[in-house]
């Protein structure tokens, strides 16, 4: 089986078996991870580059890792050392980094969509590390490879993203690969920052975190950003604490131990107190190493099969 | 000009007459109209059996850029396009740079349009309605009418002060000139890009919620009732809800007039999904819903024109990510296309009914002469091919730019010539 897609721009309409497939290559992935020599040579001889158009340390970081230890040539950019401040577009940039002849892309931006734009102006396979408020592909992978690495299975499981959902290209990710793997995606946040259309996304909302607690077994806790207060979406920081902040006082409420996820970075003791991102029921720092996983299976899945 | 177009149908809601003529035309008058006229000797005949012989067509909505955005559209090349989309007319949106705020700029363009393509396309200015369309003071509405300004409007932006609203209202009553809006309450779609929705949600791509556009239609319905000898009308209109509002309005007997694109009757906002920019305009793509009520909305009456919103950009200004692209598409080239492929062979619209949204309400709206298929009045006419088969070649349009979503898209139906101002122009 391959996938369809020369490219992973989204999780928005990938088949279950696509999904398992990636998460399946990746568990040898894992393996390799714990091995002392971490390096293996399926894309030796192929270039990759990451563009990274907004600021990331632990996406291009992982990323970096996968590559490198796939054995691919790397290079990377980020916005402030390229050519992106001198006013060059992201037409050019791409058309640039094509004639020299690169057969991998990762990229990271701000603009919904930018992924699909690169995927339509070059040859190489284009991987999504983040396009504006719209997907986190290999995020959202890396959760699901987390979860059912706890719970063995993702059918029937439930799931609650926490936070500002309207934004999060994490959320949606998550929402369109929880939903077609057979999960049960909750969402709870300020109605403000919820799009009013998302229970046609299949997911339950909630706006009160004591309602759903009792229903779930993990918790996907999203960064909340403050520019958003700023555009008068949620009132404060300290009320977002109170209200939207999950606490052990708050997760200990449910029948049974709640699973912690965060796709970092964590602003601790805002939307996630310090102890709970600690505790034992934290699976936040698994997510880190399964990411480098994840991104190795995907790379190798895209990259071997031209 | 000594022409015969022979076998004709001609289709003419002024009148309401739909017959097979022969129409003989001396110096880009009519000279006869019969049944079977044979040919005078040093006429040149045109074989119309099988088309359709219409008043000339006007878009009342068009934008073309110049002066000031020359790079995108001039008018010769706006009229290049007009002309080869079957209009004889348009009328241009003031939002230049300058700004068509002022009676020079007016007559500018008013009479560059007479220089260009044979001056066989009338371009007809709407004026701004306020100074530099910024939305605080009147523009200079009674010069700008005595230049040739059929209109006014802040087109691209909306009126969006009440008191400004009022005011226009008020100060083109004198003069009988509608006030056009762009309807959008700009408070609420900061930062949008498409229609908010189930596919905004999917897409993550901040939302332009539709009420956005009947909050604009609503209060602008109050103010003109309390200003009722104004008269008003929305520009591409384009949800259900504000099509309500209008629709009521209209029963009421306000002066009140809306018109439709025809990519608001065409497409759905599911197609931002390709993050394709030429998908990208304002107000946006909306949803099933509104497609279906813009099609009831033309055939009721409701809607009583179609224009395009013609809005030229380069290449290079449409190709980058899709929340960074300016809003708009050009229409000149489609409109009559997609109007018999959409309404007209899908049995929304009978043919007269498109004519009459294509040429005579239009003209109606903006106090324009009535085009007359009478012997010594002057041919202003439009042919059309009804059943002629073509594929869309954005590569192919008359524009300056070429930033249309309907590429590639196969239509049923075509404009294949105009004749006007005693010139004529033949595909």
């Amino acid at each position: 089986m391959k996938l369809k897609s020369r490219h992973l721009l989204g999780l928005d309409g990938m088949s279950r078996e696509e999904i398992t497939l990636i998460l399946d290559t990746a568990i040898s992935f894992r393996e390799i991870l714990d091995r002392p020599i971490k390096k293996v040579p399926p894309l030796q001889g192929k270039t990759v580059v990451n563009l990274f158009f907004e600021s990331s340390t632990r996406t291009r970081i992982s990323f970096e890792l996968a590559e490198r230890r796939l054995s691919a040539d790397v290079v990377s950019f980020s916005a402030a050392t390229s050519s992106v401040g001198k006013g060059e577009t992201l037409k050019d940039t791409a058309r640039n980094i094509e004639a020299m002849k690169i057969d991998m892309v990762v990229i990271r931006h701000a603009a919904a969509g930018s992924s699909h734009f690169l995927s339509r102006v070059v040859d190489a396979n284009v991987i999504n590390a983040g396009d504006g408020g719209h997907e986190h592909p290999t995020q959202g992978l890396l959760d699901m490879y987390t979860l059912r690495e706890k719970f063995g299975s993702l059918e029937g499981l439930r799931v609650c993203i926490v936070g500002d959902i309207t934004h999060s290209r994490v959320a949606r990710s998550n929402i369109f690969g929880l939903t077609t793997m057979g999960a049960h995606v909750s969402v709870c946040g300020p109605a403000t920052l919820i799009p009013r259309d998302l229970e046609q996304l299949g997911v339950t909302v909630y706006h009160r975190l004591e309602d759903v607690i009792p229903e779930i077994d993990a918790l996907n806790v999203l960064r909340i950003q403050l520019e958003r207060q700023k555009s008068g979406l949620f009132p404060s920081l300290r009320e977002y604490h109170r209200f939207f902040g999950v606490t052990k006082e708050k997760v200990s409420k449910g029948p049974k131990p709640i699973t912690i996820m965060h796709p970092g970075p964590i602003n601790r003791d805002v939307e996630l107190s310090a102890d709970l991102a600690d505790s034992e029921h934290s699976v936040i720092l698994q997510q880190v190493t399964n990411g480098v996983a994840i991104r190795m299976a995907v790379l190798y899945l895209l990259g071997t099969s031209n | 000009m000594k022409l015969l177009l022979k076998g004709g149908r001609l289709v003419d809601p002024a009148s309401g007459r739909d017959e097979t003529v022969d129409i003989q035309i001396l110096d880009g008058r009519i000279e006869r109209i019969a049944g079977s006229i044979s040919l005078p000797k040093g006429f040149e005949e045109i074989d119309l059996r099988g088309k359709i012989v219409a008043p000339g067509f006007i878009d009342m909505h068009v934008h073309l850029r110049e002066p000031g955005y020359e790079h995108k559209e001039t008018i010769e090349s706006g009229c290049r396009s007009a002309a080869a989309g079957g209009f004889t007319a348009v009328c241009c949106m003031p939002n230049t740079n300058p700004a068509i705020d002022d009676e020079s700029v007016a007559r500018y363009v008013h009479e560059k349009a007479k220089s260009v393509c044979d001056g066989i396309v009338d371009v007809y200015p709407i004026g701004a309605a306020t100074k530099g369309r910024k939305g605080t003071e009147l523009a200079p509405m009674a010069e700008l009418a005595q230049a040739g300004a059929v209109g006014f409007s802040d087109d691209g932006s909306p009126i969006a002060s009440a008191e400004i609203m009022r005011r226009a209202l008020e100060y083109s009553s004198m003069y009988g000139v509608p006030v056009i809006q762009h309807a959008e309450e700009s408070t609420m779609t900061q930062d949008g890009c498409m229609n908010e929705g189930v596919t905004s949600t999917r897409l993550g791509i901040l939302g332009i919620p539709p009420i956005a556009e009947e909050l604009m239609v609503v209060r602008d319905i109050i103010l003109l009732g309390y200003v009722p000898k104004a008269r008003y009308h929305v520009a591409h209109i384009s949800t259900k809800g504000a099509l309500r509002h209008v629709r009521k309005a209209k029963s009421d007997g306000m002066n009140i007039t809306c018109e439709v694109t025809p990519h608001h009757f065409t497409l759905q906002e599911e197609v931002v999904a390709s993050f394709d920019t030429n998908t990208k305009m304002n107000p946006p793509l909306r949803t099933k819903e509104d497609v279906a009520a813009m099609k009831e909305g033309l055939r009721d009456g409701t809607i009583d024109a179609i224009a395009t919103d013609h809005a030229p950009h380069t290449i290079d200004e449409k190709e980058v990510e899709y929340t960074q692209a300016p809003f708009g598409i050009v229409g000149l080239e489609t409109s009559v296309g997609l109007c018999m492929t959409e309404l007209v062979h899908k049995k929304v619209l009978t043919l007269m009914q498109m004519i009459q949204k294509l040429s005579t309400n239009p003209r109606r709206i903006l106090s324009l002469p009535a085009i007359k298929f009478n012997e010594g009045e002057m041919a202003n006419i439009t042919v059309l091919d009804p059943d002629l088969d073509w594929t869309v070649d954005s590569a192919m349009l008359r524009s300056k730019s070429k930033n249309s979503p309907f590429d590639g898209y196969r239509l049923k139906g075509k404009a294949i010539g105009i004749i006007n101002n005693g010139k004529m122009l033949f595909s």
